[in-house]
């Protein structure tokens, strides 16, 4: 049996830290606990390097029985995970600094990267379920880690839609544990042909209820727009980004290596869901005025095109392909776009964001690309994700889905414009009387390293979409079990 | 060299952009005129050097993303150089035209040529170099991807530059419109690439292998994506609802370049794409081209004819010059009745009617610039007796409007009279009744000359004092040189002729086999 926990590098440089981290910061004072964030990073850094010395050369295999696959998928989650979460640290320097508990952010922030690490490899139901927890429990702490109103109600809405979905999630691991007798994939797999389908079935939906809570997917997305208006700007970066990897890439191990020959229809379920997320959160992001706000409900909307892949899953290779790049791709552009946010706490509705281009060029040419990119306007990389997403889906006989998402596409087109017309307009008047009513709200920046990681996520966007001819390759590779 | 040629723009416009504040805007117009220069040069180096019927030259073939079935392939063959050195003749005619200086209506704080001189500057360098990149595209998503960024670079153009509120509005209805059939087209690229095999983007693989022939219903939906997609950009009745406001509030060297080059990327999508590597659906719902076409070409002369605006009746005139290239190339695909040289003359006339539309409408795009400047404003009814005032403008624009009616010695005449000719045999009907377009388009701007030129003068409150000024130096560079070259074009055509025919005949070979 091979238990070699040195392939689980990327996974225990962050648990580590953490553990460091949180030691270290009940003894730090409130001016030094910075430490924990350079000590988080080096932690990332150092699972980026291992993740990369894994997968050239080529140590791909299964560990502690098999309840751990360590494949291109993983690799390719790995990268992501860690390059984000890497991004969300650059992002909250300057947010938290000398603040109180600033060392715990961070642990907080590494415990829940951890997760997600986990449910990206699972490759047993009870692994992605106990990488579930890890994910969700600090997020709930994260998510309300101002203390205020609006962070209490972010936490309070993340935390009784996670306890709901993640009980309904472990109902339903306990369903296919009963009709497969195992919760190990490839035994499911051999097994679930010969069960119930209706059993299955039941199990199969309670399991992706609590993913679909992790990608904010329909119908269990509601907490994600709250919680993203009401946590502070990087922590809500980090909500509508990296769980999403999780629960994305542990439904799609799940589907394909479980449930391949189970005579469960879940391809047309997939279709079903993507079509209604994406339509949904699309819709829904029309009109809305906070920045937040709207790259919530943007979130969501992605996480339809990003569920199409799901649901051709069985295609195996362009499915697969499809899911990592725009992951990768998704999360880099997206991260940019809140980077922004970030650095102008005080610009929160859209219209705050009139005249950028003039104050602000370098920060404005970040939302051009980051917002043109979420649209999907090549060259950039969630352009290239979408033609590997659609052209998965048209392959595998969606051709509905395809055309749905092409439709989605020039809708939310229409409200990422909402924002960027006042970006490239001319900055308004200033206010008739000086010191009375509210301040200006593109005056106040917050410093280099917010700005440093919008401006180097705008350049990955963009690389990622130029130079995709060696980056593709890594994200191709058989899923083990 | 074409790789050169594409990028150099771009290259251009980086260096502009990060110049550091210390370089006067002023000097920036001065800079893109003399890349816009050095890109005709450029494209006259590989016109010079073209043989004509050596099919696709100065081809560029490299890995891109190999994963993903895409490279970068780019060439020239007698279809697109045509159009990559109208390309370069519209921005050359566009930087010269923003040298002039700040009047009324653009008044300025920076003493001369458009506000924000360096983002406009940089903006039409992007075009540029998005407009030559499509044109030697060889390969379906460098195709799509600069397609796509024209709509994004023209959307800047519109809203930024643009007329007022209105623009904006109209810039988002210009990038919602045409978006979706960039969508469109792309879901039928994803098609053709999943019928190849290999899976390939590339558009010479997929010309020869002809992937889709024989596969009724895949074929037929791949043709509509794409062809709704190209319908819209090109456009044609009932997907043109766009073009007008677009037209009407954009800046007047916005216009040009939004009706001389970025509509030909939709009939060029036509004669690269939807022909060549569709053959046999493209041959079984011809017709369908031929009726939008001649829809197109009669519809957008009538409208034109109840506009009140100029610019909004060249505009339209737009829609109906389209109408004849798209009843040419639908002409083209229909087998019985014809023979090789009628098609092939069809196709060589589109092709022309491309080159000489964006020559002229360039020049009257340009010159409706001139109504702006003086008077912020183009209605028609608002104008009369400009002859008086302004002799220079009015002789140009006289002139202007004859080669657009398609006045024998212009290149418009070439070029419908190809049309014609080589879709009569095949398509009487359809025209004939096109025919009449020409007619409704010489009543329409003889009108519109009639009464803006001539009579007692009289001229909108909103003139500034010292008159309606003649056309400046810039103004009469910019335009009279793009008249000149559809005169020289309508005299002596062999050498653009030339080039087209050989590619004209390849085409309808790949079309009828």
């Amino acid at each position: 049996m091979n238990e070699n926990p040195a392939a689980l590098l990327p996974e225990l440089f962050p648990a580590g830290a953490a553990v460091a981290g949180l030691l270290a910061g009940a003894w730090l004072p409130r001016r030094r606990q910075w430490a924990v964030a350079v000590l988080a990073a080096a932690a990332c850094a150092a699972g980026l390097a291992a993740t990369a010395v894994t997968m050239a050369t080529g140590r791909e295999q299964t560990v502690f029985a098999g309840t751990f696959a360590v494949d291109a998928a993983t690799g390719a989650g790995r990268l992501t995970v860690l390059g984000g979460l890497l991004l969300v640290l650059a992002m909250s320097a300057e947010t938290f600094r000398g603040r109180a508990r600033e060392a715990e952010y961070y642990v907080l922030l590494l415990l829940t990267a951890t997760g997600t690490l986990v449910m990206t490899g699972a490759n047993d139901l009870l692994t992605l379920f106990s990488g579930y927890l890890l994910a969700s429990v600090p997020g709930y702490a994260l998510a309300g880690f101002a203390r205020d109103r609006a962070g209490g109600e972010a936490a309070l809405k993340y935390y009784l839609m996670g306890a709901l979905l993640g009980t309904v999630m472990l109902a339903g691991a306990v369903l296919l544990y009963g009709a497969g007798g195992t919760t190990w994939y490839p035994g499911l797999r051999e097994a679930l042909p010969g069960a119930p389908p209706g059993l299955v079935a039941a199990g199969l939906v309670g399991v992706l209820a609590g993913l679909m809570f992790k990608s904010a997917g329909v119908p269990a997305h509601f907490w994600l727009p709250d919680a993203a208006e009401g946590a502070r700007p990087p922590v809500a970066a980090y909500l509508t980004t990296l769980p999403k990897i999780g629960g994305l890439i542990g439904g799609f191990r799940l589907l394909h290596q479980a449930l391949g020959g189970s005579g469960v229809d879940w391809p047309l379920l997939l279709a079903v869901l993507a079509a209604a997320t994406m339509t949904l959160g699309n819709l829904a992001a029309f009109f809305q005025d906070s920045a937040a706000r709207l790259l919530a409900w943007s979130a969501i909307g992605q996480a339809g095109y990003l569920l199409m892949a799901l649901a051709v899953a069985d295609l195996g290779e362009p499915a697969r392909r499809a899911l990592l790049f725009y992951l990768a791709a998704y999360t880099v552009t997206n991260l940019g776009a809140f980077a922004v946010v970030c650095e102008l706490p005080r610009a929160r509705t859209l219209a705050d964001y009139r005249g950028l281009a003039r104050r602000r060029p370098g920060l404005a040419a970040v939302l051009l690309v980051c917002l043109l990119g979420l649209v999907g306007t090549p060259p950039t990389a969630v352009f290239l994700g979408k033609l590997e997403v659609f052209t998965a889906a048209l392959d595998g006989g969606f051709g509905w889905l395809a055309v749905l998402a092409a439709a989605n596409t020039v809708a939310s087109l229409f409200y990422y414009l909402r924002w960027l017309a006042p970006v490239f307009r001319s900055p308004p008047p200033p206010p008739p009387a000086p010191g009375g009513g509210r301040p200006e709200p593109l005056a106040t920046a917050l410093g280099r390293w917010a700005a440093a990681a919008a401006y180097l996520a705008a350049a990955l966007s963009l690389l990622l979409g130029i130079a995709a001819g060696p980056v593709l390759p890594l994200t191709t590779g058989p899923l083990l079990g | 060299m074409l790789t050169v040629l594409v990028f150099l723009p771009l290259l251009v416009a980086g260096v502009l952009l990060l110049a550091p504040r210390a370089v006067p805007d002023r000097a920036c117009v001065p800079v893109w005129l003399a890349a816009a220069l050095a890109e005709l040069v450029l494209v006259v180096i590989i016109w010079a050097g073209f043989d004509p019927g050596g099919g696709i030259q100065y081809a560029q073939r490299a890995r891109w993303i190999p994963g993903a079935g895409v490279g970068y392939h780019v060439g020239v063959d007698g279809l697109s150089l045509p159009l990559a050195a109208l390309t370069c003749v519209l921005f050359l005619a566009a930087a010269v035209h923003s040298l002039r200086r700040g009047t009324a209506a653009t008044a300025t704080a920076t003493g001369g040529g458009p506000p924000r001189a360096r983002a406009w500057a940089a903006l039409f360098l992007f075009l540029q170099t998005v407009s030559l990149g499509l044109f030697t595209a060889l390969d379906l998503i460098l195709f799509f991807v600069f397609f796509d960024l024209s709509i994004v670079g023209m959307y800047f153009v519109i809203a930024g530059w643009g007329h007022g509120e209105r623009a904006r509005a109209a810039a988002l209805k210009f990038f919602l419109y045409t978006f979706t059939g960039s969508l469109a087209l792309l879901l039928g690229f994803i098609g053709l690439y999943l019928a190849a095999e290999p899976h390939t983007f590339d558009l010479t693989d997929l010309a020869r292998e002809d992937p889709l022939a024989g596969r009724g219903a895949h074929a037929a939906l791949v043709l509509l994506a794409i062809g709704l997609g190209l319908a819209i950009k090109t456009p044609t009745v009932p997907f043109h609802t766009w073009l007008p406001p677009a037209h009407t509030d954009a800046p007047a060297a916005g216009s040009a370049i939004l009706a001389g080059i970025l509509l030909k990327m939709g009939t060029y999508g036509f004669v690269r794409i939807a022909m060549p590597l569709l053959p046999g659906v493209w041959r079984q719902y011809a017709l369908v081209f031929v009726v939008l076409g001649a829809l197109s070409a009669v519809y957008g002369a009538l409208v034109a004819l109840g506009q009140t605006d100029v610019k909004r009746m060249i505009a339209y005139t737009s829609v109906n010059h389209m109408g004849y290239v798209l009843l040419a190339l639908g002409a083209a695909g229909i087998l019985t009745g014809t023979d090789d040289r009628a098609r092939a003359l069809a196709v060589t006339g589109a092709t022309v009617q491309m080159v000489s539309h964006g020559l002229i409408t360039g020049a009257l795009f340009l010159l409706s610039g001139v109504l702006w400047d003086r008077a912020g404003g183009y209605r028609i009814a608002d104008f009369s007796g400009l002859a008086g005032p302004a002799p220079r403008f009015a002789a140009v624009t006289a002139v202007g409007a004859l080669a657009a009616i398609g006045l024998p010695g212009f290149s418009g005449f070439i070029a419908e009279f190809q049309i014609f000719t080589g879709s009569l045999g095949s398509q009487p009907v359809a025209t004939a009744v096109a025919l009449t377009g020409i007619l409704i388009t010489a009543a329409l701007f003889l009108r519109a000359l009639h009464r803006m030129l001539l009579g007692p003068t009289r001229l909108p409150g909103s003139v500034r004092t010292g008159g309606f000024t003649d056309l400046t130096p810039a103004e009469t560079a910019a335009t009279v040189p793009l008249l000149g070259l559809s005169l020289v074009i309508g005299i002596v055509p062999r050498f653009l002729l030339d080039v087209i025919e050989p590619a004209a005949r390849a085409l309808t070979g790949l079309v009828a086999r």
